[in-house]
């Protein structure tokens, strides 16, 4: 139990969820509940004409049609400004504007899901449509400069050196533009939301959110009620990868429709109603120039990155930003410029920005590197960053240079021939990439609560969430860990806002966030009981010191003598307290300042593909990351590799089907927008190298939600072009791409 | 397969039937977005064991298997994913078979034994899937994994009986399955994990199959 | 869903006569694709006649050939002795296909009868759509054509027909035996489905009313020389981009007497390499001819913005297909 931290413990929440107990944001049972069904516009700019709901009233079972004519008014879900981030601006039934394609327009609400689903196809619609607005090519030159690029808040562009002189100085150099297709997050859940008003002030919210306090406070404003008069309760959640993040419009549609109809009211967004409206990727544009020297010395690169945002809000998918930081090159410049679409607002998808990113930097270091005829491990290990060279700080850690040898070693990369077409077996091309992974790291405020129970167990609470992260499991192997008992004395309570104030689960900062608040919470508590015990002159441990007191297996004893203790049941029954009590806060300190913090990682893939019919599958891929702390084996080998799995489709597979004319993603459902299936993942490993960071945070967990896809995606296409001598630039790389 | 024996038909009166025809006969032709619904549904009786448990319900014809447990007997282990056949969150064994609950009318399941994921442990004692499948951390979320463990039960009973798979070599031959990683994943790949749990699940198949790694 | 009626017969004849004039009835079986688009309200019938329970569940030899029931499921058929040791490439074609709970759940006869997939048919809130609406025009030919037709479409129509399990009996010659208000007859698999012309919106030539009672497969002694290759955006789950069935009758020395190959993906039928066939019969499959009747086949394809690969996929495809068999990594 000394270290319980970093076992592989079976999830917390794995007995439930085997067995179909473990209650998504759709399954409370609440009473009286109505079915709330969107109608959405097929349109993608434009006004609504005219919207006949006389049918869907008169029809089986509908108790309402909220449309934009009879909707409830809440003056906070109006746009307040065009470059609001995701999530501010809702499309809350408010006007008649259509700024993007299944943008909601309408809700329907019945006595059953199948009386709702029939009046919301009875909605007649007509539209004054304009023609929507959806190409990047055509419109770089409208591309515009935010302020502000990524969830860190970094400057849109930045400039070290001199580019122009460093491509001059280079000895072989490379120019090319890098695409990623829009994609949409497609967690297994689809978003969900019951709304119950509990008062005509006061509003329970059971959501499918990544966020349980930033959905209260948005709710609320909405809403124009005190925080506190809205709870919102999420104690499993089907996925999120960002989309459950921000507050989108269905939340708010959800309350208002409970608010019109006067009962609780269950809404569910349907499969094809969840692209659009629930944030996406955007596609992006990566032009990259890089030259080097022979001996390999990168003297130059640029990275400017041109990603979409929607009409009326504004996020920067920032790309270019491991091209600042992951390489030593002395002349660096980078920039994102935005163009405005007719989409729903592009959001964070699991490491927004990174995973672009790092597709388009690490597959033109694969094509620097072919053409100075390195070796890639070789040509980056050339051009490693010693410290941070656009920040000029120190790595609070870096493992990178041991992912590199690690993950070569594992994947048996050195009897890798240079030459691509080099490897054949029957009709399959076979070939080798690898690509380097990266990852800020990163924290919010957060708060934990940790109690002594009167029959000797231990409750921990934060309000935090658990996407299938691992929350529940990591959270109380912290709190067991301080205690000194096995896991099963800790009941770890999440996603309630009635308890304590913690931050989004977005970032990869849930560990190093609320794991930080849960271990103090959970020494502050150890302390107190360690106090109550040396001052308690009717216990055994009366008049130690509080070092000479182990808390282990169940007991606190005397460091000189284990058999002069006694258990937490006997300590608290002597106080005749019911609990005992400790709260923390866990906020990020000055390490900002004195550190660049990042989690590094290395992923290698073989990929086979068909010499004639152009099919490819990643046969193989091993990733090696130093990701600071690892606080359980199990899960977090589960993270790497689920990691590494979007990386897979992000080079293969996924891309929401643009119909240009219309401004409409076509292949709205999970039939024709590919994930990957069982059949897809070949032989997959994730390991890592143990990295002890005391700067990050308290526990010194850096975060392994995001890592595992950044750089996953270059491995293959990188591994793709050793296979086929094809280089494709544009993901995914379908079949189409490779065999003409 | 030997003819099998055809089930009684549901009590649905064939006058009844003729009735209703008649009436929405007069809607025929108008376009089918902006026709208003002329006969009501209505409810039908059905009977079905689920889980083991007898139930006898009356039920609105449009009603999925998968709403039915859902949303009328609170059966919410089986998860609405896409609600087309798509990603097989819902599946659930009926008469032993995995299918795809979203994409069934209950009515259709008239008499037919449904067992889904809270029907599969003998009490506090878990089925050996759903075991292996903690043990193996072959899910995250959990949300696809309902699913997944209903359609891995499955998947051995097939593989017993010798059902071939789009990966079985020589499938002109009749023998048994050789069940290798590369059979479990095509088996399994009916059911869409997003967070990318598909390496555990393949080893908790693999463990409940009582097979080292092929 | 619209509402509907429901009705569940237990004969074959109650069946056909409770489907009776009325344009908005459907036979449901399986319901895999039928409520699919149900849901998506592509399909609103007002009353629902459930086949389910007819008793043509049932596969047995039939004269030289085999006779399999048309609500035996998609599983059962790929699994019975009978197609596995006799027409493999009918197993390996309905494998392929979907997923384990799709194809338990499907028929045989509603397989035949699944319509053909177009993004902008699925979604009646797309306008233009001359099956859904015949005369609104075609979204797909200027739109995201990717998985759309390249052979035998018209400017109405360029899906395709999805099934893998029809390109296998299609080139297996297999007949579909139908039953309705005018009796019993039988309808070549060649004939069944049908090109778009300027009727897209009738896909198939079975007459209102009537219903599929079996699907008849002819004596074919080498049937075990067989493959199905399917080619797909992913390994397993998805639509084929292209397919061929190929079942050849090749002497010891490579000459082929009998081929038959069908190609799915391509057309809105599933489709008879007629002229492939011809141009191999009595060859010997070594490359070039193999490539020669792979184009005279495709000559008349026509491709459009997202789909032009198709046609050199198909070409390579056949070439792969039948090099497969006649190297002997076919089914027996």
């Amino acid at each position: 139990m000394d270290d319980l931290i970093g076992q592989p413990l079976d999830r917390i929440d794995g007995r439930v969820k085997v067995t179909g107990r473990a209650v998504y944001a759709y399954e409370h049972d609440v009473p009286n509940a109505a079915y709330a069904v969107m109608v959405v516009s097929s349109i993608a700019n434009g006004r609504i004409a005219s919207m006949d709901t006389r049918a869907a009233e008169q029809a089986q079972g509908v108790l309402l049609v909220i449309t934009h004519q009879n909707s409830l008014k809440v003056p906070g879900a109006q746009n307040q400004s065009k470059t609001s981030p995701p999530g501010h601006a809702v499309q809350a039934l408010q006007d008649d504007v259509v700024y993007y394609a299944n943008q909601p327009i309408g809700v329907v609400v019945a006595e059953t899901f199948a009386d709702a689903i029939a009046g919301a196809q009875l909605v007649q619609v007509t539209y004054a449509p304009q023609p929507p607005q959806m190409d990047l090519e055509s419109r770089l030159a409208d591309a515009y400069a935010p302020d502000k690029a990524g969830g860190g808040g970094d400057p849109a562009a930045s400039h070290r050196g001199d580019v122009q002189a460093g491509m001059a100085e280079a000895k072989k150099s490379i120019d090319y533009v890098y695409r990623t297709p829009f994609e949409v997050h497609n967690p297994m859940e689809p978003h969900a939301t019951i709304a119950v008003w509990n008062a005509p002030d006061r509003l329970t919210i059971y959501d499918a959110t990544q966020g349980v306090f930033s959905d209260r406070g948005r709710v609320a404003s909405v809403f124009g009620l005190p925080p506190e008069n809205v709870r919102v309760i999420s104690p499993y959640l089907g996925g999120g990868f960002g989309s459950k993040g921000p507050v989108w419009s269905h939340v708010i549609l959800a309350a208002m429709a409970a608010k019109q109809a006067k009962r609780p009211v269950k809404l569910a967004v349907t499969r094809p109603q969840m692209f659009g409206m629930l944030g996406c990727r955007s596609e992006t544009r990566q032009a990259i120039a890089m030259g080097a020297k022979s001996d390999g010395a990168i003297t130059a690169l640029r990275d400017d990155t041109v990603s979409h945002t929607s009409m009326f809000g504004e996020f920067v998918e920032a790309a270019s930003l491991p091209a600042r930081m992951l390489y030593q090159s002395p002349n660096n410049s980078t920039s994102q410029r935005l163009v405005r679409s007719n989409i729903g607002q592009p959001s964070y998808m699991r490491a927004p920005g990174e995973a672009s990113g790092t597709y388009g930097l690490e597959a033109a270091m694969d094509e620097m590197a072919y053409a100075l005829k390195m070796d890639p491990v070789e040509f980056r290990l050339k051009n490693y960053a010693e410290t941070d060279p656009e920040e000029n700080k120190p790595w609070s850690s870096k493992s990178l240079r041991e992912c590199y040898l690690q993950g070569a070693k594992h994947f048996g990369w050195s009897k890798r021939p240079l030459e691509p077409r080099s490897m054949q077996d029957g009709n399959a091309l076979i070939g080798w990439g690898m690509a380097t992974s990266v990852y800020p790291t990163r924290r919010s405020v957060s708060n934990a609560s940790a109690r002594l129970n009167v029959d000797g167990t231990f409750s921990v609470d934060a309000g935090t969430q658990d996407l299938g992260t691992g929350t529940y499991t990591i959270m109380t192997q912290v709190a067991a860990e301080a205690f000194g008992v096995d896991a099963k004395q800790v009941r770890f309570r999440l996603g309630d806002t009635i308890l304590p104030q913690t931050p989004v689960s977005g970032g990869s900062q849930t560990a190093a966030s609320t794991g930080s608040a849960v271990h103090l919470a959970s020494q502050a508590l150890r302390e107190k009981l360690i106090q109550m015990a040396i001052r308690d002159a009717r216990s055994p441990l009366s008049g130690l010191g509080a070092q000479d007191v182990i808390l282990n297996k169940g007991r606190l004893y005397a460091r000189s003598n284990p058999a002069r203790g006694e258990t937490f049941r006997e300590l608290i029954l002597r106080s005749g307290q019911p609990h005992v009590e400790a709260k923390a806060e866990a906020k990020p300190g000055a390490e900002k300042d004195h550190y660049s913090m990042y989690a590094f990682g290395a992923q290698f893939a073989e990929a086979r593909v068909d010499a004639d019919l152009g099919q490819i599958k990643v046969s193989r891929m091993v990733g090696c990351f130093g990701a600071g702390r690892i606080l359980n084996a199990k899960t977090a080998r589960s993270q790497f590799l689920g990691g590494m799995i979007w990386g897979i489709s992000m080079a293969l597979y996924e891309y929401a089907a643009v119909d240009k004319r219309l401004g409409r993603w076509v292949n709205n459902n999970l039939a024709e927008y590919h994930v990957p299936v069982n059949a897809d993942i070949g032989k997959i490993e994730a390991i890592w190298v143990d990295e002890k960071d005391d700067h990050v945070n308290p526990i010194g967990a850096k975060g392994i939600g995001e890592i595992g896809i950044t750089g996953a995606a270059a491995a293959i296409a990188n591994a793709v072009f050793h296979a086929t001598g094809k280089r494709v630039r544009d993901l995914p790389i379908t079949l189409d791409k490779v065999m003409l | 397969m030997d003819d099998q024996e055809s089930k009684p038909a549901l009590q649905v009166s064939r006058r009844e039937f003729v009735e209703v025809a008649v009436v929405s006969g007069l809607a025929a032709g108008v376009p089918a977005a902006a026709q208003t619904p002329e006969i009501k549904p209505r409810i039908v009786n059905c009977t079905f064991t689920i889980n083991k448990q007898k139930q006898e319900l009356q039920i609105d014809p449009r009603v999925t298997l998968l709403d039915l447990l859902r949303e009328h007997l609170k059966l919410t282990g089986t998860k609405k994913g896409c609600d087309h056949g798509q990603c097989g969150a819902c599946t659930v064994l009926v008469d032993g078979r995995r299918i795809n609950s979203c994409l069934t009318l209950a009515i259709m399941q008239n008499g037919r034994e449904i067992t889904t994921i809270e029907g599969l442990a003998a009490g506090s004692q878990l089925h050996p899937m759903q075991t292996a499948f903690i043990e193996h951390d072959g899910f995250q979320c959990g949300y696809c994994t309902p699913g997944q463990v209903c359609s891995a039960v499955a998947l051995l009973d097939e593989v017993k009986a010798g059902a071939p798979s789009a990966v079985t070599p020589r499938m002109g031959e009749i023998r048994p399955i050789e069940l290798s990683d590369d059979e479990i994943r095509e088996r399994m790949s009916g059911n869409i994990c997003r967070c990318g749990a598909y390496e555990g699940i393949v080893a908790a198949v693999r463990e409940a199959a009582g097979r080292r790694r092929v | 869903m619209k509402p509907f009626s429901y009705f569940c017969p237990a004969t074959v004849d109650e069946a056909i006569q409770g489907y009776g004039e009325a344009q908005e009835t459907r036979f449901i079986g399986g319901g895999t694709n039928l409520l699919d688009l149900m849901k998506m309200g592509v399909e609103r019938p007002a009353h629902l006649i459930d086949i389910g329970r007819l008793p043509l569940m049932k596969i047995s030899p039939h004269g030289d050939g085999v006779r399999i029931g048309a609500l035996i499921s998609n599983t059962d058929a790929a699994n019975h002795e009978l197609i596995r040791t006799r027409y493999p490439v009918l197993t390996e074609a309905i494998l392929a296909g979907a997923s384990p709970q799709l194809r338990n759940m499907a028929t045989m006869g509603g397989n035949l009868l699944q319509r053909t997939r177009c993004y902008y048919f699925y979604d009646p809130s797309y306008q233009e759509c001359n099956k859904r609406t015949p005369g609104s025009g075609c979204a797909a030919i200027d739109g995201y054509n990717r998985i759309h037709a390249v052979l035998g479409q018209s400017p109405q129509c360029i899906a395709v027909h999805p099934s893998d399990m029809c390109v296998a009996l299609t080139a297996l010659d297999a007949v579909v035996q139908v039953k309705g208000p005018h009796g019993e007859r039988s309808i070549n698999m060649t004939e069944f489905h049908r090109l778009p012309g300027d009727t897209p919106q009738v896909e198939t030539n079975l007459q209102s009313g009537e219903l599929i009672t079996a699907i008849d497969l002819p004596s074919i002694p080498y049937g075990k020389q067989s493959h199905y290759l399917k080619i797909r955006d992913r390994h397993s789950y998805a639509f084929a981009l292209v397919s061929v069935a190929v079942v050849l009758d090749a002497d010891e020395d490579g000459t082929m007497r009998h081929v038959r190959i069908a190609l799915g993906g391509v057309a809105h039928k599933p489709w008879r390499a007629t002229k492939a066939e011809k141009a191999l019969t009595g060859e010997k499959a070594d490359k070039k001819t193999l490539r020669a009747a792979a184009e005279e086949e495709l000559a008349d394809a026509h491709g459009y913005e997202h789909n032009s690969f198709k046609i050199e996929l198909a070409k390579r495809a056949i070439v792969r297909a039948v090099t497969t068999v006649v190297g002997g990594q076919q089914n027996g």
